[in-house]
């Protein structure tokens, strides 16, 4: 069976080949600094499960030491020029896309075939992680398919892989540090103090009142959490419960299925949700660090207002 | 309401301009603490939960492969692409995008396209070549005001197909939450009602990606 460990393990190595090969570059004068944060990332992949709680909150804080006071510097492992790179793109034409399509095709056929698919008695994927275990095989096929197809060197993929990863820069360590924030908040209980909150503070008299605190409480705890994962639970057993469903009468799927989707609106407006809105404005290299959650903004703000309308008329037919 | 501290502090930190990293740990050390337990505790579950959610890492497995293909030019193929057909413009080409990525979403096939997969080599360079072949050359700030747009145009997209799915976490954290409530409810039940919030969206956005490519399309004054 493959197992989303043996991806870790994958990734692991890629991330310490990127540490290798700061270090030994003498253009990027933060090398050291850029060797150790791929290096601490590298082994969180490879040897995680093996440093005890306490040593995984080690690493990670290192790793925010390490990005955080300072910055990272970025590799620029050299390459073809721009007119090289027309060239290339001239010579090779649409030949070029056949790799890219090769992942999606993997994933596609993993997602949907892949899991069905028996080896040795047992799943030859690991059950419910078929989908990244697929993204990773594709990677690695697209790249087997890309070097000799497009004549690339041999060492192309990891310099290059280590140029856009250095793009990415502290941002790629965000989403996850953010997942454990989620998990502390948990712990502290802030959850609960926030649907308290809001179930006091708010008038409940009205269904509309009611359906507006739901709906928009969804998407404020979203964006103050980066998850809208977080605050259903929370503003569900203090809003929709008691009220929305208790008190009015609501529709229990149509209630707790348009609440998330107003979640949703918050996560397109909140920097805490990082992989969306933070690691593109580097992919992308954005000079404005809120670039992309301005260009959500203006279409999660009507969505909002349009999934209150529609939790105030759908999930509630059944008393007029 | 002392263990509200912390959350005040990640946003507060976050608008200040702070590095987010070191936000994210002192926040976590205070929100722990103001609700009673000792640095070491906080520090572990911190240490326990990244370690849970390597998965979200994963997908930066694609940028060897993405670098290779921009190396041998995958982006001026893109932008070329685009500008030999001139009926292409940004609007058409977001707006198709827009609904690919809900309706792939909404068959559970969230990982075959992304900000990392198809955004930055692939859809960005067409939308600014999708400009560029009617209003010739643009400058940065407009450069920088497409690609957030492509970008944002992935997430509305995913984010208001995915729901429809039957076996999305979301769906199943709804069936789950709600089991533990005493009500017990199909994942199909709640998968429908994403349906009218995914047409809306389409609208909502398309109208704004319609509006955007007017001005795009006009050129610099």
């Amino acid at each position: 069976m493959i197992k989303l460990s043996f991806v870790f393990i994958v990734a692991g190595l890629i991330f310490a080949a990127y540490a290798v090969l700061s270090a030994l570059d003498k253009t990027n004068p933060k090398r050291w600094r850029n060797a150790l944060f791929w290096g601490l990332f590298a082994a969180s992949f490879l040897a995680g499960d093996h440093f005890g709680d306490l040593g995984n909150g080690v690493l990670v804080v290192a790793l925010a030491v390490t990005a955080g006071v300072g910055t990272l510097g970025r590799g620029e492992p050299a390459g073809p020029s721009a007119a090289e790179k027309h060239a290339s793109a001239a010579r090779f034409g649409n030949g070029l896309f056949v790799p890219a399509l090769v992942i999606p095709a993997v994933v596609l056929f993993g997602s949907l075939v892949g899991k069905h698919m028996h080896m040795g008695g047992g799943p030859l994927l690991e059950p419910k992680q078929e989908t990244l275990i697929s993204l990773a095989i594709g990677a690695m096929i697209a790249l087997a398919v890309a070097l000799p197809l497009l004549r690339q060197p041999l060492g192309a993929p990891l310099q290059e892989g280590r140029r856009l990863m250095d793009t990415v820069g502290w941002a790629a360590l965000l989403p996850q540090m953010l997942a454990a924030l989620g998990a502390v908040f948990t712990l502290a209980g802030v959850g609960k103090v926030v649907g308290g909150m809001v179930a006091a503070g708010i008038p409940m008299d009205s269904r509309a009142a009611a359906v507006a605190a739901y709906c928009i409480g969804m998407a404020a705890f979203t964006m103050i959490t980066g998850n809208a994962f977080a605050a259903f639970p929370v503003m569900t057993a203090g809003v929709a419960l008691p009220f929305l469903i208790g008190k009015f009468g609501g529709d229990p799927a149509a209630v707790c299925a348009i609440g998330m989707l107003s979640g949703f609106c918050g996560t397109l407006m909140t920097p805490l949700a990082a992989n969306f809105n933070v690691v593109p404005v580097r992919l992308l290299n954005l000079d404005d660090r809120y670039g992309v959650i301005r260009a959500q903004a203006p279409t999660a703000i009507p969505l909002l207002i349009v999934n209150m309308v529609l939790m105030y008329v759908l999930a509630f037919r059944a008393h007029g | 309401m002392l263990i509200l501290l912390g959350v005040a502090l990640v946003v507060v930190g976050f608008a200040v301009g702070f590095n987010p990293l070191l936000v994210v740990v002192v926040s976590a050390l205070v929100t722990g603490m103001a609700a009673g337990h000792t640095p070491l505790e906080v520090l572990a579950t911190f240490g326990k939960a990244f370690n849970q959610n390597r998965n979200i890492s994963v997908v930066f497995l694609v940028l060897p492969v993405i670098g290779v293909l921009e190396r041998a030019g995958l982006q001026e193929r893109a932008r070329s692409l685009i500008a030999g057909f001139r009926t292409i413009s940004i609007a058409r080409l977001l707006i198709g995008y827009l609904g690919f990525r809900q309706l792939t979403a909404a068959l559970g096939l969230i990982s075959i396209a992304g900000q990392a997969q198809t955004i930055r080599p692939l859809v960005a360079p067409m939308a600014e070549a999708a400009v560029e072949a009617r209003v010739g050359p643009i400058d940065e700030p407009r450069r920088q005001a497409i690609r957030a747009m492509t970008a944002a145009t992935d997430n509305v997209g995913v984010f208001f197909g995915e729901d429809i799915f039957l076996a999305i976490g979301s769906i199943l954290l709804m069936v789950g939450f709600l089991s533990q409530s005493g009500i017990v409810l199909e994942p199909l039940q709640l998968s429908v009602w994403a349906i009218p919030t995914a047409i809306a969206a389409f609208a909502i956005h398309g109208g704004r990606i319609i509006l955007f490519g007017r001005r795009q399309d006009r050129p610099t004054p």
